[in-house]
């Protein structure tokens, strides 16, 4: 699937960003093609999670040097709700609930935001109930959750479901999903999962945030990333990963040390 | 670019309404006393009974103390620098539509209220109320086959006075309070449903009020009597234009049901609210009561407040029949310097009386917005029952929001409950839809508008999605 003449999608470099005055990311570098498949693995506090919300725009977060650039243009200074548009994409790891707003309208809502930035034709109540009952067959989804406030009493594994769905509706270009494989049981796993493989196309790429290797094991990373210390400090292929469950984060802090040491 | 300075500013929006119709208008001068109140009564040709009415209360309001008493401070009022009715000349009294001035209709237009047979709505009857008079009433024919009247109060007056007399003042009496009493003595138009006997009202009833003169205090009067076994939903819209002095609104509704009929009456309130200074706008004065005076009757109360400068409203029911239920729906938004003081008093009489509270606040800008309310169950109200859910959202960090409940049980077979909650817009459910390619100034609409949810479902189809739409308008404004 990757082949040399592959566009970069995203590129970061030396990346440092800080929530309430304190530098969480001490410079992040990394590149991301189309096709590509990347796992980031870590500890918590290692910075994952930090590093998904910059690239998203969370407000609450601050860059303070290096870039990021989507596609080579810089999207700094783009707005959260821009970089949905131009399809960058963030499965969070905690959805919020969102009372009294219907589901459907805000799925609705969402997807013409996107598909405006696509110059295709915006879809009425009527059209998009065609789309996302397409869609929802892919996370194996109820309608049912459509006439629900979004997210309102959702069980763990359905927020997750609902985030895909999303995904599916918007059809990113990046996507970057955050810890989507925590709190679900080995069904949800492998819905959620198999949703992911299902959606990713020739020309957009994933970025999975996990702790674990078991949602590897579901979907083949073309690179892992190992995150300590707000930096990512290995990469290697999927064979990382397992060497990382095998031995244990010890295993990262030894790396690191004699890193440290060589240096 | 902090979150909550643009929240603000999306707040802001200018107020559409704002303009005036150049049009002829009949004034008598300014100031209030016993001559102006027989001038008053004269123009409309008043039955002795009403002229009486009116004297009695104007003596009562003399002996009267503005109230001062929810903390609102505001200029003082000079009674005798207000004109007290105002009508737009007419040579004659208008037979039919065709004869309304042409201007009036476009002002009706304009506010998306079209009178005319081609344009009018078609599942909606409407009264509108030009200043002080009552302009046209739509669909009256189709109505009286149903034997339902909807009319102007001072057609009524002429028309039904042995209803006026029967009913009027009953409800909310001439010296209730003091902007009670004075609009008892002033009262210029309104609107009067009559649904007789077993009459489910066919269609929706709505009076629309603009105020036009800007010194012209607007006192309007409302009766809707729903005979036993009869159902009527009622909507009043209001809007006025944009002055730099206030201009005072003291309504007066009274509702009546008799055994198990129900009256549902929803109200879009969006009179001018001044400027960002808080300079001009409204003072919207006004006591709303409804009684439930037969046995499971129904009195249903929904509001979406979102104009004048200050608002003091409180629409209440009394529930005197057994089984009867009151219920009071509210969303209350306010913005820069607006007061709204506003909730509803629930008292139970009969047995097993039911009554439900649903309020939603919602502050930005500098405003105040309170929410103060009354449960009070009398010692034989056996088996009532209330339940209260009073919801404040902020927005920004410079408004305030309170909750005053009093409750008095003197029932110990009573249940009472009451919930109260304050919330910010969550930064974390504004990014979550700014994530998903909603831009932000639709995110916190569609945030307000799901905190308002409950009480958007109570109101009646056609006009849910119109108050969804001033919600969002008002919230709606330039985003840097």
């Amino acid at each position: 699937m990757i082949s040399s003449t592959s566009e970069t999608i995203l590129s970061i470099e030396d990346l440092h960003a800080s929530v309430e005055d304190q530098e969480i990311l001490h410079g992040v570098n990394l590149v991301v093609k189309e096709g590509e498949i990347h796992a980031i693995m870590g500890r918590n506090g290692s910075g994952k999670s930090t590093l998904s919300k910059v690239i998203a725009g969370h407000p609450s977060y601050k860059v303070l040097s290096g870039s990021i650039q989507f596609k080579g243009k810089d999207i700094l200074e783009l707005e959260p709700e821009e970089r949905a548009r131009i399809g960058i994409f963030l499965g969070f790891q905690y959805p919020v609930e969102i009372p009294g707003v219907s589901n459907l309208e805000f799925l609705r809502v969402a997807t013409n935001s996107r598909r405006k930035e696509l110059i295709k034709s915006e879809l009425d109540t009527f059209e998009f109930e065609d789309l996302v009952k397409e869609k929802l067959k892919i996370v194996e989804m109820d309608p049912a959750f459509l006439e629900r406030s979004v997210n309102e009493g959702f069980s763990g594994g359905e927020k997750k479901r609902n985030e895909i769905l999303q995904m599916a509706l918007l059809e990113p270009v990046i996507s970057i999903l955050d810890e989507t494989d925590s709190g679900l049981d080995i069904d949800a796993l492998r819905i959620v999962a198999s949703g992911i493989n299902r959606l990713s196309q020739p020309n957009s790429a994933t970025i999975l945030i996990t702790h674990y290797q078991r949602l590897l094991n579901e979907i083949t990373p073309d690179f892992v990333h190992i995150m300590a210390d707000g930096k990512i400090i290995k990469t290697g292929n999927k064979e990382l990963a397992i060497e990382l469950e095998k031995s244990g984060y010890d295993f990262v802090d030894k790396n690191t040390k004699e890193k440290e040491m060589a240096k | 670019m902090t979150q909550s300075n643009t929240v603000e500013e999306i707040v802001s929006q200018p107020y559409k309404y704002g303009f005036i119709t150049d049009i002829e208008t009949e004034k008598i001068p300014k100031g209030l006393n016993e001559d102006v109140i027989r001038l008053i009564s004269a123009k409309k040709n008043e039955p002795d009974f009403l002229l009486k009415f009116r004297l009695r209360a104007y003596q009562q309001w003399l002996k009267m103390k503005e109230p001062n008493w929810s903390g609102l401070t505001y200029s003082k009022i000079d009674y005798q620098d207000l004109v007290y009715y105002a009508a737009p000349k007419q040579d004659i009294k208008k037979k039919s539509l065709d004869e309304v001035d042409p201007k009036l209709l476009e002002t009706f237009e304009k506010l998306g209220i079209p009178l005319s047979e081609q344009k009018r709505l078609s599942n909606v009857a409407v009264d509108a109320v030009f200043d002080s008079v009552s302009i046209a009433t739509t669909y009256k024919e189709k109505l009286a086959k149903h034997g339902v009247i909807f009319c102007s109060i001072s057609e009524a007056i002429s028309e039904y006075p042995d209803l006026i007399e029967k009913y009027m003042g009953t409800v909310v009496p001439i010296n209730d309070n003091f902007f009670a009493a004075l609009n008892s003595a002033v009262f210029s138009d309104g609107s009067f449903v009559y649904i007789p006997k077993g009459v489910e009202c066919p269609m929706e009833l709505s009076s629309y009020f603009r105020i036009n003169s800007g010194d012209t205090g607007q006192f309007e009067r409302t009766l809707i009597i729903a005979e036993e076994s009869s159902s009527v939903s009622y909507l009043e819209g209001c809007t006025a234009p944009m002055f730099d002095t206030n201009t005072l609104h003291a309504a007066v509704v009274e509702l009546v049901t008799l055994d198990n009929a129900s009256i549902k009456y929803s109200t879009v309130q969006n009179w001018y609210a001044g400027n960002e200074e808080g300079v001009g706008g409204i003072y919207n004065f006004v006591t709303k009561r409804g009684e439930c005076r037969g046995k499971n009757s129904k009195i249903s109360w929904s509001q979406v407040e979102t104009g004048s400068a200050i608002t003091w409203k409180y629409p209440s029911c009394v529930l005197q029949g057994d089984n009867s239920i009151g219920e009071f729906y509210s969303i209350a938004l306010t913005n820069n310097c607006q007061k709204a003081d506003t909730g509803t008093k629930m008292i139970h009489i009969g047995k097993n009386t039911k009554s439900k509270i649903v309020s939603k606040g919602i502050s930005a800008g500098h405003s105040k917005n309170s929410y103060r309310g009354l449960v009070s169950i009398s010692p034989n109200a056996e088996g009532a029952r209330n339940y209260s859910q009073c919801d404040s959202m902020l927005i920004g960090d410079k408004a305030s929001a309170n909750t005053y409940p009093y409750i008095q049980s003197n029932q110990p077979q009573s249940n009472i409950e009451h919930e109260a909650s304050t919330c910010r817009i969550s930064e974390d459910q504004l990014f979550y839809l700014q994530s998903r390619g909603i831009d932000f100034e639709e995110s916190v609409s569609m945030l307000v508008s799901g905190f308002c949810s409950d009480v958007f479902n109570e109101l009646p189809m056609e006009f849910a999605s119109e108050a969804d739409k001033l919600l969002a308008l008002k919230l709606e404004g330039s985003v840097g």
